[in-house]
């Protein structure tokens, strides 16, 4: 379970997080939405110790961060861009984790084959497609099959199918007991794949609960118009 | 220390593969061979390139580091989302990249000087220290270019920053401490000066290299003084701790600025 309490994130003047305080539940999806600048990506990062808070506490499975890495070890995190060093190739980057990990992933083979990688494996990543490196950062954050998984973006970029084959495993992951944590601009991934919705607009939580949830207080069918309807209410 | 090694010899896997570094590494050996053939044995040769080198690798080092930086921040990102310490990966990338970029120079400059410069030992020892000194300023321009790129989020003024900082400590700085002897000339400056030239690598290596080749009055004015003040072996010693200091500062304020920076 992550737990946090009372975050705020600056950077400089621009508030990025205010008073940022939730539990989000173990064996659920959750995702994150709200417009571009609302601190989506900045809440992930926070959670992984990419940012500093500059107030405030998180805390994973009843570990404190504070600086130590070793929680990391049961996180899997797929970032929005997809960048690798450009003159080596999948296989080496695959094989970097490892060591790093300093243990066999349990899942490489099968997600691998999942996403029909291999092939791309033995190319450098200057000559990989936006969607291969998309794709091999998947296997990178789900290998090891961790208890956290967090996605920013995770559809970006990706043709249908692999879309497709990645919603599935999202789901199955879901079946597994795992916790994933998704940010997405794609409200038909967030309706598809997640429980929960945390809202964020302007760094502030502005909606969290159950999609069911959200769609009953705006009353609307779909959690597109209910978004949009929480978002025009806080600016009117 | 085990995984900085693994990222070290990661980053220098991914480095030894850079265009640019294999331009580096041919560029040397061209000039280093060329050089030799057209200079013969003589004296000339080790301050030829020693002229090269006090430019060069300064500019290539503070610039490659930087902007390689840039290019694998969000690489590096992911290497921070594994549970491995934030050192571990400044370090062991520094390492890596510091790696390839001393071997580029290692390898250009040294096998010509083994094929060619055997037949003179006098020579042969000022360009061993040559290679010493140069791999040493790759290590502190390098550092610099991890503080820089650790300070700035933006790789435009991280950019401008290293650029300004090579064009200040290759090109402008003796010309200040020349003022600054020409100005104050009925002063005693010596200890002003010898200051003045810790207080840049570029100026110490120089030194280093003066001290030993015994050519101080064909480089600038603090080099004269150098060796005058010190003699021969203190004045190397001060001036290769001066510059392992050199190293080590920036690289110990790049690293605490990398620990607290945000990604």
């Amino acid at each position: 379970m992550i737990e946090i309490a009372h975050l705020h994130k600056r950077f400089g003047k621009f508030a990025a997080l205010q008073d940022i305080s939730l539990s989000i539940m173990c064996g659920k999806v959750t995702g994150i939405i709200g417009p571009n600048g609302s601190g989506k990506t900045t809440l992930i990062k926070s959670i992984l110790g990419l940012v500093h808070p500059t107030s405030g506490t998180l805390s994973v499975n009843g570990f404190l961060l504070n600086g130590d890495a070793a929680y990391r070890r049961w996180i899997g995190y797929m970032p929005q861009l997809a960048r690798f060093p450009q003159d080596l190739k999948g296989w080496e980057i695959l094989k970097m984790i490892k060591r790093l990990r300093g243990e066999q992933p349990s899942l490489e083979k099968e997600l691998i084959e999942l996403f029909q990688l291999r092939p791309e494996l033995d190319k450098r990543m200057r000559a990989l497609s936006g969607g291969n490196r998309q794709k091999l950062s998947i296997v990178i954050s789900c290998m090891y099959d961790p208890d956290l998984l967090i996605f920013d973006e995770p559809t970006a970029g990706l043709d249908p199918v692999s879309a497709t084959r990645l919603k599935d495993f999202i789901q199955s992951l879901k079946q597994k007991g795992k916790t994933v944590i998704m940010a997405s601009h794609i409200m038909s991934d967030i309706e598809e794949l997640a429980d929960d919705v945390i809202l964020l607009l302007d760094g502030r939580i502005r909606f969290t609960g159950s999609i069911r949830d959200l769609k009953l207080r705006t009353g609307q069918p779909f959690l597109e118009r209910a978004i949009v309807e929480i978002l025009e209410e806080n600016a009117s | 220390m085990k995984h900085t090694l693994q990222i070290g010899l990661f980053s220098l896997r991914d480095v030894s593969r850079n265009m640019w570094v294999l331009i580096y590494t041919a560029f040397f050996a061209l000039v280093t061979i060329g050089l030799f053939q057209f200079q013969g044995h003589s004296g000339k040769v080790t301050v030829s390139i020693m002229s090269i080198c006090l430019i060069l690798i300064p500019l290539v080092s503070v610039l490659f580091g930087t902007m390689h930086f840039y290019n694998l921040r969000e690489f590096i990102e992911l290497m921070l989302t594994q549970p491995v310490k934030r050192r571990t990966v400044f370090i062991g990338m520094y390492l890596g990249i510091a790696t390839a970029l001393v071997s580029g120079f290692l390898i250009g400059v040294g096998i010509p000087l083994l094929l060619f410069g055997l037949g003179n030992q006098p020579q042969i020892i000022s360009l061993l220290i040559l290679l010493l000194i140069g791999s040493i300023l790759t290590l502190i321009f390098l550092a610099v270019s991890f503080l820089i790129a650790a300070y700035f989020d933006d790789r435009g003024k991280g950019i401008a920053s290293a650029l300004a900082f090579w064009l200040v400590t290759a090109l402008l700085y003796d010309g200040l401490v020349l003022f600054i002897a020409t100005a104050f000339s009925e002063y005693p400056l010596e200890k002003l000066l010898l200051i003045l030239s810790m207080a840049n690598p570029i100026d110490l290596a120089r030194v280093t290299l003066l001290v030993q080749s015994d050519i101080a009055a064909l480089m600038g004015y603090t080099g004269a003084v150098f060796n005058r003040f010190f003699g021969t072996a203190s004045g190397v010693t001060i001036a290769v701790l001066s510059l392992f200091v050199w190293v080590a500062a920036p690289l110990t304020f790049g690293l605490t600025r990398f620990r607290r920076k945000d990604f």
